[in-house]
């Protein structure tokens, strides 16, 4: 054996490495090719061989070919074969080869499924992580889906290493398995606090890629965000999370409100360039989302503009290139503050730097005005000369006409200008835009009617000159403005001073070698030039010249019916045989100038661009339907190119095709028109032209943007050039409009024919139009348009189906839970009849156990101790969040309107039956205006101000424990007794409610389902039932107090007791007093001052049925043992007429379990921490506990301030601490009605006491 | 998200191409040279962005670069990353001198002849097209372990092997360590450090 390795490896030795490989190419550059392919036969070779290390080093080197460009695709299957090897080195190889060459479409990927899993799950961390960046790369919705709970279960793995890649690779997954994303959702929350850096980089960034797409899903995480970017320090994190508030901001003013405080802060704090940037650009941000009219935010967007010109005078060609960046969001709200710096900014123009010139363009954009546009774009006709790149100058020219053009040429005063820079331009060489400029001409010609002449004046001097243009014309994209020079020419002609001259120049034969599309616009508009010069002619009584002017046509058009484009070859077909027609006519002395001009009459409108898709799908319209049987597949085979074949002369074929069609057209015509008669949508034509005036509903609702249009375009089938209307005498006589409209729409409805027609006499009669007036007229949408912009969007987004509702999710409990459908595909396995060898084993083989239990199972088992961590988190979260709210709101409320703020408080603390806590919750933290950024510390500073010690000690302490049930009560009653000292009669009720609630809250005596659960392990099949950790401390006809005790990890000899106060009678209680007697261990708490045996005024008073919370230090020595303390109340019981002196004696029972405190291990540390033998073992049995298992744990967690390690079937272990710092462990096991617990603890008497005070527990219930 | 990491040297040829969105490879050598030639003809002391080509993005996306002796350092982003973090993420903190780290000097050969190094180097920064660590600490460790698994699993079977490999590369005589990276730990001026 060991001699086959040794013998494999010499062989190996000689087979060549990736090493040699490089090395060899290196040294046959001259036939590189030639060599690799003698490599590539070799690599072939060598995956043929067993030899697991020979297959590795040949996968190794294509990967390396890969990256030469070669398709390695075909030796798929050998790179699964070395990822499942189980050496590390082979594996990475592997996986490494995967991930460059795996897509969605590679076949083998789905046999990587099992092996994925597998290696998904290893022991050996590193195997993980490759598994898991490999995954990265390559995987597809079937691994996704087949994955996803693998690595969800990952995301909660003890190693962050692991834990990291986990949380990252989950946004692949939601990409590809967009369901996964509601149930995997929680666990990515709860990872923005992991403890580690790593981990909570890796959520937030995931978290911000999702967010940047579907932002409104995550608005109500922003409390949490808000409150990471305050604390943490991870410039990558608050980067991220900065960039995440740009995008949340549009969505909701208020949180920008909140933001721009802290934001400015930072900016003013940090010393890194990339922070700094982020922050300014998100005030940016908020201040856009604010918008303008808030004079107090003009001081941030000083700011950040002098922080911007600050980046740009840098000496850093990189941070220039980003202020200018960024200085262009602030135009875009705030031109006003940008354009003061237009030096600046004309000075970037000049920079060597091509990406800070094109910066600064953009900004230039920004900057003009009618009195400096022209100023401006001067000097970038300056540029464009001294260009030197040709997309540089293209930049540049593009940046001319977006400037110019901007907001419908709202710049250009005058448009002769205008039409003189585009002639300008036309004259750079080897731009691609010429389309543009063609564009805008033709947009300035048609819009800006009094513009026409001198348009068309300069484009017969471009005609004329065509040559000039098309010098190297192949490559020249410049020669597009003649399509549009021809079509100006031809449909303006009568402003031609010398149409003649014009026509000859479109006719000259040099023309023949343009583009196609060019030829064709050419030959139309030499038609329409003739037209117009047959007007001209005609007049003049000479016929001759008319005459000559058809042989022109005559003569040069033939050219063009030999040219190869079919368009060009078409038209110039049918005009040739016009004009011949034309020059019998006119031998036979016809008068036919008229006719012929009819042809071309009428004009043309701007159309929007996406008018078209803007019309709306008449109802009962289905798109998709066939309109007739569709044909059979065979007909489609066998006779289709039969029949494409057949019609060699399509001349033939096409009469016959109408003439066997006419009769059936009719019928469908008909048909049309009355399905047109029924429908809404369709304008219908009028009988006749002048019965129009009344009936024109929803003219008034077309979006047309400035010149109320009305002309509705673009029905479906019909040619829009049918459509088009004089749309200046519409703006100004509405009417007569409409009724030409009326007209046209007539015949349209009369002829399908395309392009133009015959204008009746009414209309010439209103072709006089102002003369030097410039209208620009707007491009024309259709009727019933939809107003959406929707049509940006891709379809094909992959995020478009992440954009899930989440809020009803983070909030847990109660409302819409994860539905079974949602939950992540488990792979079901088969149940391994537990040994009962097991049960009894000692109980560190036990907890050994799930290192030797098989991978499936441990899997499960993980997954439930996650559930269960992840539960309990979300409640302490739940906790936190409305603890962080309650300081906010006693720092918001007590300056003004406290009752608002009341109410407020009330909705908030509400559980969570009411409608939409989440939302409300935001609202809430929203509300809130400015906060100091540091809120922690201002909270103490007011409570010490507002509150007497033994509160301010129990509020400073406890905050970084938030999973203490009390955090919130503690809050809640100095909110509370915040209100009391105001003493507001109109509060009393509100308060009275919300103590109630407030009541319920802890009890859980009305059966307040969701808010069981504290701690423990619940399974979401069988909820628990509810569980109250206040126990009863005294009672009488007054008052009732119960209490509950928690630990102070701060401290470790600190206690905190919370007493209810509850007011049973009718009296009023005033003037309590809450005293104890100490003992040498335990003593309460005083302020300074008080002597040692004063009582401790009770910081409220109670009216009837009114209850209220106050918490009491105690500071204990030593917590091995349960201990009483004896105390007395004493308080004034006040009705109307008499008031008395009551007191009531009382029992503080010290536990145990009172100075545990729930600290979540993990697993491993949890096995050093049994393996360290520092803990004594102690156990007990529990017999005839009667209920299920996960209810058992839960009540241990619970009532004892245990959290679950890990749980395996019906076996679990358990860890918590005391505020002195023991360890305490717990292997429960359950058989039957028997619970066996060992313990562990390195302190026995503590142990022993906390199991009895567990077996007590047990033995009530 | 990173959309590609590209290196390659004055001359465009590939030291290391790793793309988080599929294309073939033809489309991958178009890409490496399309960039190539944005960025060659860019001078010393320009700044470090540019608008992406045509075949990677569009104008979402933005290419970040960094120029050291030899090679070029290209990352392809879109507008969800912070431009001068990634500056930074290529030199200052993390990439280049997690290279330099690893390879003890890091010259162009190195790169050339560890490609597979490199990409697991590479791995354990950025994942999927999304930055994992940020701690050049962190990311030598873990790369050290495996590096260290696997010498493991070699054991006696695969020194032959590098003491063949050492030979060979012995009679090398253009394995010369003079193509060192010189200005690496120069930082850019008034960028101060990252982290």
């Amino acid at each position: 054996m060991a001699l086959k390795i040794v013998k494999g490896s010499i062989d190996r030795m000689f087979d060549k490495n990736l090493q040699d490989l490089v090395r060899g190419i290196r040294n046959h550059k001259e036939d590189e090719a030639k060599y690799i392919s003698t490599c590539i036969d070799e690599i072939k070779q060598e995956l043929k061989q067993d030899n697991i290390a020979v297959k590795a080093n040949a996968v190794c080197k294509l990967t390396y070919l890969q990256m030469l460009g070669y398709d390695v695709s075909w030796a798929a299957f050998n790179i699964v074969e070395v990822m499942s090897s189980s050496k590390f080195t082979y594996k990475r190889i592997g996986y490494l080869a995967a991930s460059q060459c795996f897509h969605e479409s590679t076949d083998v990927i789905m046999l990587t499924t099992n092996q994925i899993r597998k290696d998904l799950s290893s022991p050996n961390q590193y195997d993980t992580g490759v598994a898991l960046t490999g995954l990265s790369c390559f995987v597809t919705p079937d691994l996704a889906r087949d994955l996803a709970n693998d690595i969800m279960t990952l995301m909660s793995h003890t190693k962050p290493y692991i834990r990291k890649k986990a949380v990252l690779i989950m946004y692949k997954v939601f990409l590809k398995y967009p369901e996964s994303l509601r149930p995997a959702f929680p666990r990515l929350k709860e990872k923005l606090e992991d403890p580690d850096p790593g981990v909570q980089s890796a959520a937030v960034n995931v978290i911000c890629e999702l967010a940047r797409r579907n932002p409104k899903n995550y608005l109500s995480l922003a409390p949490l965000f808000f409150k990471l970017m305050t604390s943490s320090t991870n410039n990558w994190v608050l980067i991220k999370i900065i960039k995440l508030f740009g995008a949340l901001t549009p969505l909701e003013p208020r949180l920008g409100k909140k933001l721009i405080e802290p934001l400015t802060n930072l900016i003013h704090s940090t010393s890194a360039m990339s922070l700094l940037y982020e922050c300014v650009n998100t005030v940016i941000a908020v201040l856009i989302s604010l918008s303008s009219g808030m004079p107090n935010h003009s001081a941030s967007i000083q700011l950040c503009v002098q922080k911007l010109r600050i980046l740009i005078e840098d000496s850093d060609q990189n941070l220039k290139y980003l202020g200018l960046l960024a200085m262009s969001k602030i135009l875009k709200t705030h031109p006003k503050s940008v354009q003061s710096h237009k030096d600046l900014i004309l000075q970037c123009l000049d920079d060597k730097d091509e990406s800070i010139r094109l910066r600064a363009l953009d900004l230039l954009y920004g900057m003009v005005s009618k009195k400096n546009l022209m100023e401006i774009v001067k000097k970038l006709m300056l540029h464009v000369d001294k260009a030197e790149g040709t997309t540089y100058r293209d930049e540049l020219l593009t940046k001319i006409i977006d400037i110019c053009s901007q907001s419908n040429y709202q710049y250009i005063t005058n448009f002769e200008w205008y039409i003189s820079i585009l002639v300008e331009l036309t004259r750079l060489e080897g731009t691609r835009h010429g389309h543009l400029i063609a564009s805008q001409m033709l947009d300035v010609a048609i819009r800006v009617k009094a513009i026409r002449a001198f348009a068309v004046a300069q484009m017969a001097t471009l005609l004329d000159n065509a040559h000039l243009l098309t010098g190297n014309m192949q490559r020249n994209g410049i020669c597009e403005v003649l399509y549009a020079a021809a079509w100006i020419c031809g449909e303006f002609s009568e402003h031609l001073e010398n149409p003649m001259q014009t026509l000859e120049a479109m006719l000259r034969p040099k023309v023949a070698t343009l583009p196609g599309h060019i030829q064709a616009v050419y030959v139309q508009n030499a038609a329409k030039l003739f037209a117009t010069v047959l007007k001209s002619q005609e007049g003049n009584t000479d016929s001759t010249a008319a005459q000559e002017t058809s042989q022109l046509m005559i003569d040069r058009l033939p050219l063009f019916v030999q040219s190869a484009n079919l368009e060009v070859q078409e038209r110039a077909s049918c005009i040739l045989q016009l004009v011949k027609y034309i020059q019998k006519l006119q031998q036979k002395d016809v008068e036919i100038a008229e006719e012929v001009n009819a042809l071309f009459a009428g004009e043309l409108n701007p159309v929007a661009p996406k008018a078209q898709k803007k019309v709306p799908v008449p109802e009962g319209l289905d798109l998709d339907a066939w309109i007739n049987e569709p044909p059979s597949e065979s007909e489609s085979e066998d006779e289709q190119p039969k029949a494409i074949f057949a019609k060699e002369e399509p001349k033939h074929s096409r009469p016959r095709h109408t003439e066997v069609d006419e009769k059936e057209l009719a019928r469908r015509r008909e048909a049309r028109k009355q399905e047109q008669a029924n429908n809404p949508f369709y304008i219908k034509a009028s009988p006749s032209s002048q019965k129009v005036y009344q009936d024109t509903p929803g003219v008034e609702h077309i979006p047309v943007v400035q010149i109320d249009l009305s002309v509705p375009l673009k029905v479906p089938g019909l040619p829009m050039s049918d459509q088009y209307v004089k749309l200046e005498e519409e703006r100004r006589q509405k009417e007569r409009a409409e009724k030409k409209k009326k007209e046209k729409k007539k015949r349209k409805e009369k002829r399908s024919g395309r392009g133009k027609k015959h204008d009746s006499g009414p209309e010439s009669e209103e072709d006089i139009t102002p003369a030097h007036q410039v209208d620009i007229v707007t491009e024309e949408m259709p009727e019933n348009a939809l107003p959406s912009d929707d049509d940006d969007k891709d379809p094909n987004d992959p995020h478009k189906a992440l954009d899930i509702d989440l809020d009803n999710l983070v909030e847990a409990a109660g409302r819409r839970p994860l539905a079974d459908s949602e939950k992540l595909p488990v792979r079901s396995h088969r149940e391994t009849p537990k040994s009962p060898a097991e049960d009894g084993d000692t109980e560190n083989a036990a907890l050994q156990e799930p290192k030797k239990k098989s991978t499936k199972e441990k899997r499960e088992k993980k997954k439930d101790k996650d559930r269960d961590r992840k539960k309990s988190k979300e409640e302490k979260k739940k906790k936190k969040h409305k603890h962080e709210e309650k300081e906010e709101d006693l720092l918001g409320g007590q300056a003004d309107a406290p009752v608002v703020q009341s109410e407020e408080t009330s909705e908030v603390v509400a559980p969570p039956t009411s409608t939409n806590p989440e939302v409300s919750d935001l609202d809430f933290w929203l509300s809130n205006a400015p906060v100091p950024s540091n809120t922690q510390e201002a909270t103490t500073v007011a409570e010490a101000e507002a509150a007497p010690p033994p509160e301010a000690a129990s509020g400073t302490a406890p905050d970084s424990e938030p999973d203490q049930p009390q955090d919130a009560d503690t809050e809640e009653a100095k909110s509370s007794k915040h209100k009391k000292k105001k003493q507001k009669k109109e509060k009393e009720e509100k308060e009275k409610k919300k103590k109630k609630k407030h009541h319920h809250h802890h009890h859980h005596s009305d059966g307040g389902g969701e808010e069981s659960v504290q701690n423990g392990t619940v399974e979401e099949e069988e909820p628990l039932p509810p569980m109250s950790n206040y126990c009863l401390l005294a009672e009488n006809s007054y008052i009732k107090m119960v209490y509950d005790i928690q630990g102070n990890l701060q401290d470790g000899s600190q206690v905190v007791v919370s007493v209810i106060f509850e007011n049973k009678g009718d009296s009023f209680l005033k003037s309590m007093e809450f005293n104890v007697l100490d003992s040498l261990n335990s003593k309460l708490q005083r302020p300074d001052g008080s002597g040692p045996h004063d009582g401790l005024t009770v910081p409220f008073q109670l009216p009837p049925g009114v209850s209220n919370e106050a918490r009491f230090v105690f500071t204990v020595q030593s917590i091995i043992m349960p201990q009483k303390l004896k105390g007395t109340l004493t308080f004034i019981v006040k009705n109307e007429d008499s008031s008395t002196h009551e007191k009531l004696d009382f029992k503080l029972h010290f536990t145990c379990t009172s100075y545990l405190i729930t600290t979540p291990c993990y697993s491993d540390a949890f096995a050093k921490l049994l393996e360290s033998g520092d803990l004594k073992g102690s156990s007990v049995r529990l017999e005839g506990v009667n209920m299920p298992f996960h209810h058992l744990l839960a009540r241990i967690c619970f009532h004892h301030h245990f959290s679950v390690v890990e749980r395996i079937d019906s076996c679990a272990s358990m860890y918590s601490r005391s505020i002195q710092g023991h360890h305490v462990c717990l292997l429960v096991k359950t058989s039957g009605q028997t619970v066996s617990i060992d313990a562990k603890c390195d302190e026995p008497t503590l142990l022993g006491n906390v199991l009895d005070e567990i077996k007590q527990t047990f033995s009530q219930c | 998200m990173i959309k590609a990491i590209l290196i390659f040297n004055n001359h465009g040829k590939p030291r290391l191409s790793k793309f988080y969105e599929h294309y073939t490879e033809d489309t991958e050598q178009q890409i490496i040279r399309e960039t190539f030639h944005l960025v060659s003809k860019r001078d010393e002391n320009v700044c470090n962005f540019l608008e992406g080509g045509m075949l990677i993005g569009g104008s979402d996306y933005k290419l970040i670069y960094r120029h050291y002796a030899t090679l070029y350092f290209v990352f392809c982003v879109d507008s969800s990353e912070s431009e001068l973090g990634i500056l930074d993420l290529i030199q200052v903190k993390v990439f280049v001198e997690t290279l330099d780290k690893c390879f003890e000097n890091v010259c162009e050969l190195d790169l050339i002849f560890h490609v597979d190094k490199v990409h697991n180097i590479l791995a354990e920064m950025v994942m999927g097209g999304m930055v994992l660590e940020t701690n050049m600490n962190e990311i030598i460790t873990q790369v050290d372990a495996q590096n260290k698994m696997e010498k493991s699993e070699a054991g006696i079977a695969g020194a032959p092997a590098r003491a063949v490999s050492a030979v060979k590369n012995m009679n090398l005589p253009e394995m010369p360590r003079n193509i060192n990276i010189g200005d690496i730990s120069i930082k850019v001026p008034n960028l101060p450090s990252f982290k």
